[in-house]
């Protein structure tokens, strides 16, 4: 299977009664994605998109077997969500929302660590465009049909940038196991390190695609990780080469504060890690296609 | 966002960190009187900017007389100060901190940052002050001490006296470094600091500890439950062009660059600037406009981009995914017809009903140039940007 959501998967949607909410799982709902209900404090027991809306997200656990959940809650009550979630027992959680503060972001990650693993939740975002299993499942934001079902793993902080990439693979042929989008916040649920361990324990995945961007040292770690821990090839492209120190660049994450955290940094750290290297956005889909012709030549 | 010095004094001093005397000024005759109620001989004249670095730029000023003071006064009063922090443009001094002069007997460095690698709050300090951290990490890495705090129990008291004997600090300061260190981190905490620094902070000749500067930075994304901070906000200390771009929604960074971009995305807008750059030229803004890209959206975008009047060639790359290619074709034909375009625009639009987009672009009857791909949008907004620069030259 592909990782964390396949076509069975039992999804609920967090804030399924907003204006966004539900525009969004309706879409999910018309890719094919098993949504079975949501939730939204107060307006449980009602019925929306056909699906029965819960006052808590332990109710949705109970009744109707929620295994994941993606959140568009707003930003100053979305940590509480995410953090409810998990102790409902939710298995993997997307969190769409852009603009939590930082400070409740550590507290979620203080939260989800008091879980002993395997029945800790994953949760990826916020500030993501969600996570997609082509043909399986989605559980995002994105226009599911620009991605073709294949054996590359995309993982990336960006969404559009993230579509550019599929879009460039399906050129080219090329389908995706799953893309995740682990979101543009400083501090988040998955780094990318965290979605490599996923993509080398998956027998469908290839090749692993990482689209990172300026700020932070989480690429150069998946880069470690990769190399010490990866039999699969891995690419990359990092954005922001004409980003200037200091100055953010739409993402709350995406600036350069310390040593290391520059696109050309990154660039040369993972390049020695033996990370194949997009040398521009627009290589992305032939950068992948050379790994893979390498790995059915062999 | 940022904010001064003199805030950012006020605000410790509500965490019970001693602050030295000053008050604020926004002419000569403000600070000469301000000397004047804080009596003594000798006062620092420090210029309030959203940087760093104010030292070594000639931002402050250390004075003997109250004529000294005016003259120092009357020159930072007005004037751009260019830090390292600040880009070559600098940053305009409009108010001047007067601060009574201090009794230095040891300088030490004191900060809390979040640390995205660990994601807890760090505490940084050394006992070596005044020096700019970065230079201190290079030259003695040793001499910087770090101490990590657990979210869920706070910064405990053993971890503020390690930090005060990593500073130098002896028994007889103890209590109250420790109280100075565990204010900080409150005012972090309830505040929603992305980080504070005090360099220096000072021992003075009768022993106590001072915060003789102060900088803090804050989490924009929390401001909506801190009003307080979010009114401290000084505009005269950003960019026009960013300060305006904000209030509209959008998502703009003035580069040095020409060709001017909008794209929906942070990572597709900086992907693209790569392309332009990789394609040999520069881009002359960073411009996110979202996801929504309405008509009257684009045309925000439009506009707050040739306000920039470097720009000679202007790029749209849109990635059209729940919204559609038709819809921001339409809008960027009406944006176009309704502002007075005076550079080549290129557009490249991709995703949902690509072909019905760029069918509409084609038949405005406007001179726009269509890109299917990425690169082939960045080599042509080079190639236009190129042209206008022979023909103007």
């Amino acid at each position: 299977m592909a990782i964390f959501i396949n076509e069975t998967t039992r999804i609920i949607v967090q804030g399924i009664t907003g204006k966004i909410g539900s525009f969004h799982a309706q879409d999910m709902i018309n890719y094919g994605s098993n949504v079975v209900g949501g939730v939204t404090p107060g307006k449980g027991g009602q019925t929306h998109l056909g699906r029965p809306v819960f006052n808590t997200v332990k109710e949705a656990v109970r009744q109707v077997g929620a295994e994941a959940s993606i959140v568009f809650v707003p930003p100053a009550f979305a940590a509480d969500s995410i953090m409810e979630a998990a102790d409902a027992g939710i298995h993997y959680c997307v969190a769409i929302t852009d603009g939590i503060p930082t400070q409740d972001m550590m507290g979620v990650k203080n939260f989800l660590r008091r879980f002993p693993i395997g029945e800790r939740m994953i949760l990826t975002g916020p500030n993501c465009a969600g996570t997609i299993s082509p043909g399986r499942a989605m559980l995002g934001i994105m226009p599911g049909h620009i991605y073709r079902r294949g054996t590359v793993g995309i993982v990336g902080r960006s969404g559009t940038l993230g579509y550019e990439a599929a879009d460039q693979l399906k050129r080219l042929g090329i389908g995706v196991s799953t893309s995740v989008g682990i979101g543009g916040d400083p501090i988040n649920g998955s780094s990318h390190r965290d979605i490599f361990e996923h993509f080398e324990q998956d027998p469908e995945t290839e090749v692993v695609l990482m689209i990172g961007e300026i700020g932070g040292p989480q690429e150069v770690e998946a880069g470690q990780f990769a190399k010490a821990h990866m039999s699969k090839p891995v690419a990359a492209y990092i954005a922001g080469l004409t980003a200037p120190e200091g100055r953010r660049m739409g993402h709350a994450g995406a600036i350069i504060s310390s040593a290391g955290e520059s696109a050309a940094e990154k660039v040369a750290l993972l390049q020695d890690l033996g990370v194949a290297i997009c040398p521009t956005p627009a290589d992305m889909g032939s950068t992948v296609a050379r790994l893979l012709a390498r790995l059915s030549g062999r | 966002m940022d904010i001064h010095e003199y805030q950012a004094k006020e605000l410790l001093s509500g965490y019970g960190v001693k602050i030295a005397e000053g008050g604020l000024a926004y002419s000569p005759e403000d600070a000469v009187q301000r000397a004047r109620e804080l009596g003594g001989h000798i006062w620092a004249v420090k210029a309030q900017i959203h940087s760093g670095a104010r030292g070594k730029a000639g931002g402050i000023k250390l004075c003997k007389t109250h004529d000294s003071v005016e003259a120092a006064a009357e020159n930072l009063l007005g004037k751009r100060l260019i830090t390292h922090q600040t880009g070559p443009q600098g940053k305009v001094c409009n108010r001047l901190y007067i601060e009574a002069g201090a009794d230095i007997a040891k300088e030490m460095y004191l900060c809390f940052l979040v640390d995205r690698s660990t994601e807890r709050i760090v505490m940084v300090g050394s006992a070596q002050g005044g020096m700019e951290i970065e230079e201190l990490a290079e030259n003695q890495a040793d001499a910087i001490k770090k101490i990590y705090i657990e979210p869920a129990v706070g910064l405990l008291d053993y971890q503020a006296r390690e930090m005060a004997f990593a500073l130098g600090l002896d028994s007889e300061t103890l209590s109250h470094a420790v109280k100075t260190i565990r204010g900080c981190y409150r005012a972090l905490r309830e505040l929603d600091a992305n980080m504070l620094e005090i360099n220096p902070l000072v021992l003075t000749g009768s022993g106590e500890l001072l915060a003789l500067d102060a900088k803090m930075s804050f989490d924009e994304n929390a401001l909506f439950r801190q009003q307080k901070i979010a009114e401290l906000r000084d505009k005269t200390q950003e960019e026009p062009r960013e300060t305006a771009a904000a209030d509209r929604g959008l998502s703009y960074v003035g580069l040095d660059g020409d060709i001017g971009c909008m794209i929906n995305g942070a990572g597709l807008a900086m992907a693209t600037m790569d392309m332009i750059k990789l394609a040999g030229g520069e881009p002359a803004n960073f411009l996110d406009v979202g996801g929504g890209a309405s008509a009257e959206r684009t045309e925000k975008a439009f506009r707050l981009v040739l306000a920039d009047k470097n720009v000679k060639a202007m790029l749209v790359n849109i990635f059209a995914g729940i919204n559609r290619c038709d819809w921001i074709a339409e809008g960027v034909v009406q944006a176009v017809k309704k502002i007075d375009l005076r550079v080549p625009l290129i557009v490249r639009l991709s995703g949902t009903h690509v072909e019905e987009g760029q069918r509409i672009i084609k038949n405005s009857g406007l001179p726009i140039i269509t890109a299917e791909t990425l690169a082939e949008a960045a080599e042509k907004a080079v190639a236009a940007r190129n042209h206008v620069v022979a023909q103007q030259g």
